[in-house]
C-alpha cells in the first residue's frame, strides 16, 4: 500500500539460542510472519501477554534487531534502504521503564538538545526554542531542562521520556507499555497527553500493551499477538464487540470487571494455563493447548489469519463461529 | 513541581550519608593515607633532609635511626628518610601512570567488545584470558628484559600487563548497560557508536573502573618493588622503595632498619590505595544509591 506510514510484510524475527550443550542450538522464532500497516495519524493497538514478540517487533520496526525474513518499509521505502538519521526523523519510541530510559548523568536539556544538534541545527537559539516548546507540550516547566532524571517522579520522567521521542518531529512514534511501569492515578494523565500530542502533531502511533483496557481507549485499530504471531485484527469496536479468535476473547475477559458488567459468557472465555514457550511452540495452532474450543484439526494445522468481514480478520479454524 | 527544592536537599543529605556511612572509615583511612603520599612526593624536596642521591658520605655508612637521621641510614651513608621520600616519587608515578594506560587499553577493548559482539569481542575476551593466565609479573619481567631497566620501561611492562581486570569490568557492565532504554533510545536518535560509547555508557561505569584502578595502583606498586627488588627496575644509585629493599637484602637481620622503612612505605601506601578503593566501591555500590527514589 502506497498511503501506508509503515508496513511490515511476512517479517520474522528468529534468536539462535543455546549451545552445544544445553541439547543443541534451537530457533526461538520471537516474531512470525507478521504483516500489518499502519496509516499517519492512525493509532494501532498491539496486544498480547509477555514474550509473545511485541517488544521484539517494536525493535525491529525501529532498526535495532535486523529481521530473519519479510521486508519493513517506512513511508515507501525499505527500512534498511534509509539513512539512521532519517529514519530516526520518521519513526520514535517511548519506552516502558521511565526509570531506566533517560541517561542518568544528561540533564533533560542535553537529552532533548543533542538529537537536534545531530541533525544539523546549529543554530543555538533555535535549538533552545525547540527544547524548550517541547518541554512546554509535554507539560514540564522550563526551569526542568537543567535538572538529572533522578530529580523527577516516575510520570514526569514519562514526560521527558515522551518529550525525547517527538523532538525531532516523527511521524510514528512507538509506545511500548507506555504506563505500565506507573502508578495508576498518573496512567490517565499520560495517556491523554499521548492522545493530545497525537492530534496536535498528527502523530501515528503504535501502541503496545498486555492490557486492552489502555488500548481500548486509544486505537482505532487493534492487533493481537500470541507466539509471535499475530492471530486477530481489526477496529476496535469490532474486536471488542465481535471477538472472534478465543485468545482475543480470553483477553478480554481478562479485562478486571468489578460490576460484572460483561455477559457471562466471557467468563467462560478465559484463558487456561500458561504461554507456551516460543523454542519449542505447540504443532498446529499455537493457541491450541489453551483454547476453549480446541478440535483434533487445531493440533495438526495452523490456521491462516483470514477476513471474516471486511478490515477484520482472525486466525482461528473457527473464526465464522460465534462465540 | 513544587517540591523541588526539599528534592534536592534530601538528595543532598542522602549524597552526605552515603559518604559518612558506606564509604565509612576505610574511605577516610585510605583517603588520608594516599593523600599523605601524594604531599609526600610532591613536596618530597621540602621535607628531605639531604639530597637522596648525593649525600653519599662513608663516614655515615649504616647508622641507626637518630635525630640526625630519623630512619637511619644506609651502606654509603645517606638518610634512608630523605630516600624513602624521594622514592615515593617513584613508586606514585608509577602506580598512577601504569593504572592510567592500564585504564586506557582495558576500558577502550571492553566497551568496543561488549558494545560491537562478535568476533570482535571473542578476540578480545580472548586475549583478555590469556592475559590473565600469564602470570602478569612474569610476563612484566620478559617486557623489561627487552626495554631495559629505568622508569619509562617500568610504566610500560607494568601498563601493558594488567589492563585485563579493567577491560573485563568495561565488557560485563557494557553488556549490562546496552539494553537499558536510554542507550537504545540514543540509537533510535541517531547517534553514532562512539557516541552512544563516551556519552551514553562510559559516564555511567565510570564508578567501578574508578575503584578498580585505584585497587590496582596498589599492585603496580608492589610489582613495581618486586621488578626493582629484583634489580629490573630503578636503577641504583635513585631511590625506589623496591631497590631500597632489594640493596638492604642481605643486611636485614644485621641492619634492619634499611629494609624496615622502605617495607612500611610501601605497605601503608598499598594498604592506603586498597582502603580507598574499598571505600569507593562501597560509594559506587548501586544498591547504595537512591537513584530510585
Amino acid at each position: 500500500m502506497a498511503d501506508s506510514l509503515l508496513a511490515l510484510d511476512d517479517l520474522a524475527v528468529h534468536f539462535t539460542v543455546g549451545g552445544t550443550f544445553a541439547g543443541g542450538l534451537k530457533t526461538l522464532k520471537a516474531v512470525e510472519g507478521i504483516t500489518l500497516d499502519v496509516k499517519p495519524g492512525e493509532c494501532l493497538g498491539l496486544v498480547g501477554e509477555s514474550g509473545c514478540g511485541k517488544s521484539t517487533l517494536a525493535l525491529a520496526i525501529m532498526g535495532l534487531i535486523a529481521p530473519t525474513r519479510g521486508r519493513i518499509a517506512l513511508d515507501g521505502r525499505n527500512l534498511n534502504q534509509r539513512a539512521r538519521l532519517e529514519t530516526a526523523r520518521t519513526v520514535q519510541m517511548v519506552f516502558q521503564d521511565p526509570y531506566a530510559s533517560l541517561n542518568p548523568r544528561q540533564t533533560v536539556r542535553r537529552t532533548l538538545a543533542d538529537p537536534l544538534r545531530l541533525q544539523g541545527l546549529r543554530d543555538k537559539a533555535e535549538v533552545d526554542g525547540r527544547v524548550m516548546d517541547m518541554l512546554a507540550k509535554v507539560g514540564l516547566r522550563p526551569e526542568h531542562a537543567d535538572r538529572y532524571p533522578h530529580e523527577f517522579s516516575g510520570g514526569q520522567r514519562q514526560r521527558i521520556g515522551i518529550a525525547r521521542a517527538l523532538i525531532l518531529r516523527p511521524k510514528l512514534v512507538i509506545c511500548d507499555e507506555p504506563v505500565s511501569a506507573l502508578d495508576v492515578s498518573i496512567r490517565a494523565q499520560i495517556i491523554n497527553l499521548l492522545l493530545e500530542l497525537k492530534d496536535e502533531m498528527g502523530l501515528a502511533y503504535i501502541m503496545i500493551s498486555h492490557d486492552l483496557g489502555v488500548v481500548e481507549h486509544v486505537s482505532d485499530r487493534v492487533a493481537v499477538m500470541y507466539l509471535g504471531r499475530i492471530v486477530e485484527q481489526g477496529g476496535w469496536q469490532e474486536i471488542f464487540e465481535n471477538p472472534r479468535h478465543p485468545y482475543t476473547r480470553a483477553l478480554i475477559a481478562a479485562i478486571p470487571d468489578p460490576f460484572h458488567r460483561a455477559p457471562a459468557a466471557t467468563v467462560r472465555a478465559k484463558a487456561k494455563g500458561e504461554i507456551a514457550s516460543a523454542l519449542n511452540p505447540p504443532p498446529g495452532c499455537p493457541f491450541h493447548p489453551r483454547c476453549p474450543i480446541k478440535a483434533e484439526r487445531c493440533v495438526s494445522e495452523l490456521p491462516a489469519l483470514e477476513a471474516v468481514a471486511p478490515g477484520h480478520r482472525a486466525a482461528c479454524h473457527f473464526r465464522d463461529r460465534p462465540q | 513541581m513544587s517540591q523541588s527544592t526539599p528534592a534536592s536537599a534530601t538528595a543532598d543529605i542522602a549524597v552526605k550519608r552515603r559518604f559518612r556511612l558506606k564509604g565509612g572509615l576505610s574511605l577516610w583511612i585510605g583517603g588520608a593515607l594516599v593523600g599523605l603520599a601524594l604531599v609526600v612526593a610532591i613536596a618530597a624536596p621540602l621535607i628531605a633532609l639531604t639530597d637522596p642521591v648525593m649525600s653519599a658520605n662513608l663516614m655515615n655508612a649504616e647508622l641507626p635511626p637518630s635525630l640526625e637521621f630519623p630512619f637511619g641510614t644506609d651502606a654509603q651513608g645517606r638518610d634512608i628518610y630523605s630516600r624513602i621520600v624521594y622514592g615515593s616519587r617513584i613508586s606514585l608515578t608509577v602506580g598512577v601512570v601504569s593504572q592510567i594506560v592500564n585504564s586506557l587499553i582495558g576500558v577502550s577493548l571492553g566497551l568496543s567488545a561488549g558494545y560491537w559482539g562478535g568476533l570482535w569481542d571473542d578476540l578480545v575476551s580472548g586475549l583478555t584470558n590469556l592475559m590473565l593466565a600469564i602470570p602478569s609479573l612474569i610476563f612484566a619481567l620478559a617486557i623489561m628484559a627487552i626495554l631495559g631497566p629505568g622508569l619509562v620501561s617500568l610504566v610500560i611492562a607494568l601498563g601493558l600487563t594488567n589492563w585485563s581486570y579493567s577491560c573485563r569490568l568495561a565488557r560485563a557492565q557494557v553488556l549490562s548497560l546496552k539494553s537499558q532504554g536510554y542507550v537504545q533510545a540514543a540509537r533510535i536518535l541517531g547517534y553514532g557508536d562512539l557516541r552512544i560509547m563516551f556519552t551514553q555508557l562510559l559516564p555511567n561505569m565510570l564508578g567501578p573502573l574508578i575503584v578498580i584502578a585505584t585497587l590496582g595502583m596498589g599492585s603496580a606498586i608492589l610489582a613495581e618493588a618486586a621488578l626493582s627488588f629484583l634489580g629490573l627496575g630503578i636503577r641504583p644509585p635513585f631511590p625506589s622503595w623496591g631497590s631500597m629493599l632489594s640493596e638492604a637484602r642481605d643486611q636485614i637481620t644485621t641492619v634492619p632498619w634499611l629494609s624496615v622503612f622502605p617495607g612500611l612505605a610501601i605497605f601503608f601506601t598499598v594498604l592506603g590505595l586498597n582502603l580507598l578503593g574499598d571505600g569507593l566501591r562501597d560509594i559506587f555500590d548501586p544498591q547504595a544509591t537512591t537513584r530510585r527514589t
